[in-house]
Formats: structure tokens, sequence, C-alpha cells
């Protein structure tokens, strides 16, 4: 696991420490390490969405469970659903291993340009953010 | 974080420069975890590991009738209990609702430490102050008393390491003797929270930082780990034991928390006596049980639970994910009806209703 306050250039962050990468058409999303840190061992995903579902800005697609806590999971756009990543039924610890990659969790066509911080802002956010 | 109002422990420090993760609790900044609750979790089970627990209440009773007294406030029955032994019961008011749960540790029938939840530290301390008026010597004495936890199957080997004035074998299960511990004067008692072997250390507030030291570098070889709240509250719940506020509190009775072998009906008039009479002659209404989640979701406290046809019929207390035994359980309140072991039932985890089982509790006992 990468250390909590890294960062990714290649993608964008929403203020509730998901990221979102450009690829093709698509925006594959997933939590920061930062979210991972905070959360702790990952026991569950439950990603409500299946392809061709609407998710909306802001709003849950599903929820992420440590042993400690639980988390909403929030799209960072508004777009369709056109993949899930089903291998975390079985292994939710893929993002506490790698959050960056194995650890995605939906991808999503987005409607609009997202309006999401990149990097430098997303580091900024995180300099004054604690657990 | 920066709360100014949360008290710290003596072992702040301690915690700070093991870079643990600090919570409020209680009214406390503690330590919940320092390298993750399923690692400190496993660090117990399978070899050690340390808690610091100085945010736990410490009351003494001194005099002729305190044994009488203390007795007269707690459900078990500790008259029955010899000098150098630990006792667990509840203690209940007039209707017969948990107030605390406590450990009562009888130095003898003249002296008696009464140990209770942080969080309810000052009405505890107000009930026993109250009734030992004009009685008995009453002291709360948690601020000068540090109470450290060293638990898990190598818990022994490291106080033997660490320089312990007697052998610690001999101070057997819920006994506990005084003695000094890398030259630190502490009450060692045979007492533990996790299901696993181990003892409770009782020091001196600033004493603690150097036990603490040393049991560390004692345990380095042994594979030792400090321990946080989070890990705390996993191992408690595999072993099933209660946590006040997630399965006991003032709406609720002992004999339907499982806890009727604490609660000794027929000894002398305690405080609730008449009351869980009548409980116990009218019959529970609902039990506590311990299930097991056979869908896939985690039942958390608060959630409800349901009957198989979605009808709610109770509430989880606790619930979670056990590290040791890589299931997610929970325990919670049912009707007496639905409550025998297999009944299956509905955990509502925020709208989804997710399958679980009754099963045998303890979810895990050390063998």
């Amino acid at each position: 696991m990468s250390s909590p306050k890294a960062v990714k250039d290649d993608r964008k962050y929403t203020k509730d420490h998901e990221w979102a990468k450009s690829e093709g058409n698509e925006l594959v999303v997933g939590i920061t390490a930062f979210a991972v840190d905070a959360l702790g061992d990952i026991t569950l995903v439950s990603l409500d969405v299946k392809v061709g579902d609407t998710v909306s800005a802001g709003k849950a697609f599903g929820t992420i469970e440590s042993v400690k806590t639980l988390s909403d999971l929030f799209a960072p756009v508004k777009g369709k659903v056109t993949r899930v990543n089903a291998a975390l039924e079985n292994n939710p610890e893929l993002v506490n291993e790698d959050c960056w990659g194995k650890g995605w969790m939906v991808a999503i066509e987005a409607d609009a340009d997202a309006e999401l911080m990149d990097a430098a802002s997303y580091s900024e956010h995180l300099a004054h953010a604690d657990h | 974080m920066s709360d100014e109002s949360l008290r710290r422990t003596s072992l702040y420090e301690q915690h700070a420069a093991l870079g643990a993760r600090l919570v409020p609790f209680a009214g406390w900044e503690m330590p919940i975890q320092y390298k993750g609750i399923s690692f400190e979790h496993q660090a117990v089970r399978e070899r050690a590991g340390l808690f610091d627990v100085s945010h736990m209440g410490e009351l003494e009773l001194r005099g002729d009738k305190a044994l009488e007294l203390v007795n007269s406030l707690v459900t078990n029955d500790i008259a029955r209990a010899a000098d150098g032994q630990a006792t667990y019961t509840c203690c209940c008011n007039e209707q017969g609702m948990i107030l605390d749960d406590l450990i009562v540790y009888r130095r003898s029938a003249w002296a008696l430490l009464v140990v209770c939840n942080a969080s309810n530290r000052a009405k505890i301390a107000g009930h026993f102050a109250a009734a030992a008026r004009a009685v008995c010597d009453f002291e709360d004495v948690s601020d000068g008393t540090a109470l450290l936890a060293l638990q898990g199957p190598r818990a022994l080997g490291i106080l033997s390491q660490a320089g312990i004035s007697l052998d610690p074998s001999t101070v057997t299960t819920f006994r506990f003797a005084p003695g000094t511990i890398a030259g630190i004067q502490c009450l060692i008692a045979r007492t533990g929270y996790t299901g696993e072997d181990g003892v409770e250390l009782f020091c001196a507030w600033d004493d603690a930082p150097a036990l603490w030291r040393a049991l560390l570098e004692a345990g380095n070889t042994y594979g030792i780990e400090p321990v946080g709240l989070g890990a705390r509250d996993t191992l408690r719940l595999d072993a099933r034991l209660s946590l006040y506020g997630n399965e006991i509190d003032e709406t609720t009775n002992p004999l339907e928390a499982g806890l009727a072998w604490v609660t000794k009906l027929d000894k002398p008039p305690f405080v609730g006596q008449r009351a869980l009479r009548s409980i116990k002659e009218n019959g529970l209404r609902r039990r506590l049980v311990g299930f097991e989640m056979t869908g896939r979701g985690i039942a958390r406290h608060g959630y409800p639970l349901l009957d198989t046809q979605g009808v709610p019929v109770g509430h989880c207390t606790s619930g979670g994910p056990s590290p040791t035994l890589g299931k997610s359980i929970g325990l919670g309140y049912v009707p007496l009806a639905s409550s025998a072991l297999g009944t299956e039932l509905l955990v509502d985890c925020r709208g989804k209703k997710i399958p679980a089982q009754i099963v045998k509790t303890p979810f895990y006992k050390r063998t």
C-alpha cells in the first residue's frame, strides 16, 4: 500500500477521496490511498450498480466496509456505468493492496466534463485533511 | 484531534511515538490502532498484545462494612469470593437494569477495588459514594491509577522476561496479587477482555510509561505488539464479552443479556434483586444471541434484525468481521421464541436484507 498522502498525476480527485482516471471515453473510479488508510483493513465492497445504470455526481453507488467502519462510495460524475470490478466481491483486499490499480471500482461514461480536482489541488486538500 | 477537553493517559507520548491513530473515546484521547486492527487482533491471538486501558475507573472501598456494602450494589456474590479473587459482575438500578459491568477485586473483606467503564465512571463513583456514606470509606482513585493489559498466549513469558517478583503462573484465572514488574509496583490480575490468557496490571499513573516500555522491550522477541481499542473491540466480540453501551445499558437486564451466571438472585439483598426476581418469574421477553452472516454483508450496532419474512424482531448490538474466524459475526436481541440455535434471520444492512443464522457463542474459544 502506498503512503496515505500519495497522489498520482495521471488522474483527478474528489474531496471525498475518490480518484477518476480517464481511459478512452471512460472514467475509471477508485478510492485514494488516504481513504484506504482511514478505513483500515477492507473487508467488503458492495457495488450497488450494474453496467448500463446511470449514476449521479455526489450520489452513492456502493459502500465500502472495513473491520472498523462503513463508508459510502460516491460517483464523481454523472454518467452511465460501463464496467464494474467484479473481482472486489470476493477479493475486497485488492483495494488495500492496490487502490490505484486492481482495486478500481467502476468505470463511467461521463455525460459532461466533470469538475474535479487535479493532483496538485488534491494534495493541497490532503494537507488540510486529518483523520 | 486537538480537542482540548479530551483527557490523555500518562502513556500518550508512547502512543504518539508508536504512530498510533488517536480518537476521542469516553472523554479520552485513546489509540484506536497502531499498525492495523486485524494485525493487532491476530497478534493477541497468536503472540501477545499490550493495551493502555488507563481510562477505566478505579474505586477503592475500605472498612469493616466494605464487603457488605459492595455486595449490596452488585449482582454477583462477592461474599463467596476468596481474598485475592476478582469477580465479574453487573451493577443494576432498582429496576434491575444495568448501570455498568464491573470487576470487583477483593483484597480482603475490608478492602475492595472496583473497576468500572470509563464512560460510566462519574455515574458509578456517585452511586458507590452515596451508598458508602457513613458505612465505609470510599475513594475514586482513577486519576492516580494506570491500567495496562498484556494479553495473549505469550503474556506470562513476557512477564518473566521483564522480571517479575512472583511466579505469574501462581496467579490463576481471575486471581490477583501485588508484586513488582521490572521493579515497578503493580497489582497483577489474571483478567482480561480478549478471550485470551493474560493479565491486567494496575500501577501508579506516573509509573505506566516505564512499565509500558519494559513490557514492549521484554516482549520484543515474543512478537509483542501495542494494541488499540479497535482490536480490543473485535477481540471481545469474538469472545462474546459484552460492551457497555452496546449489549448492555440501562434498558437491558442481566438475565436477557446472558449474564444470569453473574446474577445470584438468592444472595443477600442487593439493588435490583426484587425486580430481577420478578423479571425471572414473569419470563424473559428477549435474549441476546450470537449470529453469523450467511450472506454477503456486515452487521453493525443498531441495524434491525428481521425474521425470514422480513418482520422486524430485534436489533444488532455489535457486529463486524472477525479477523480470527474470517467470518462476519454479530450479537443482538431477538424474542425468546426465535432465539434457538440455527434460527435464520435477516439483518437489515442499510436497506439490504442479508441472511444470517443464530450460532453458538462464544464465537471463539481458546484451546
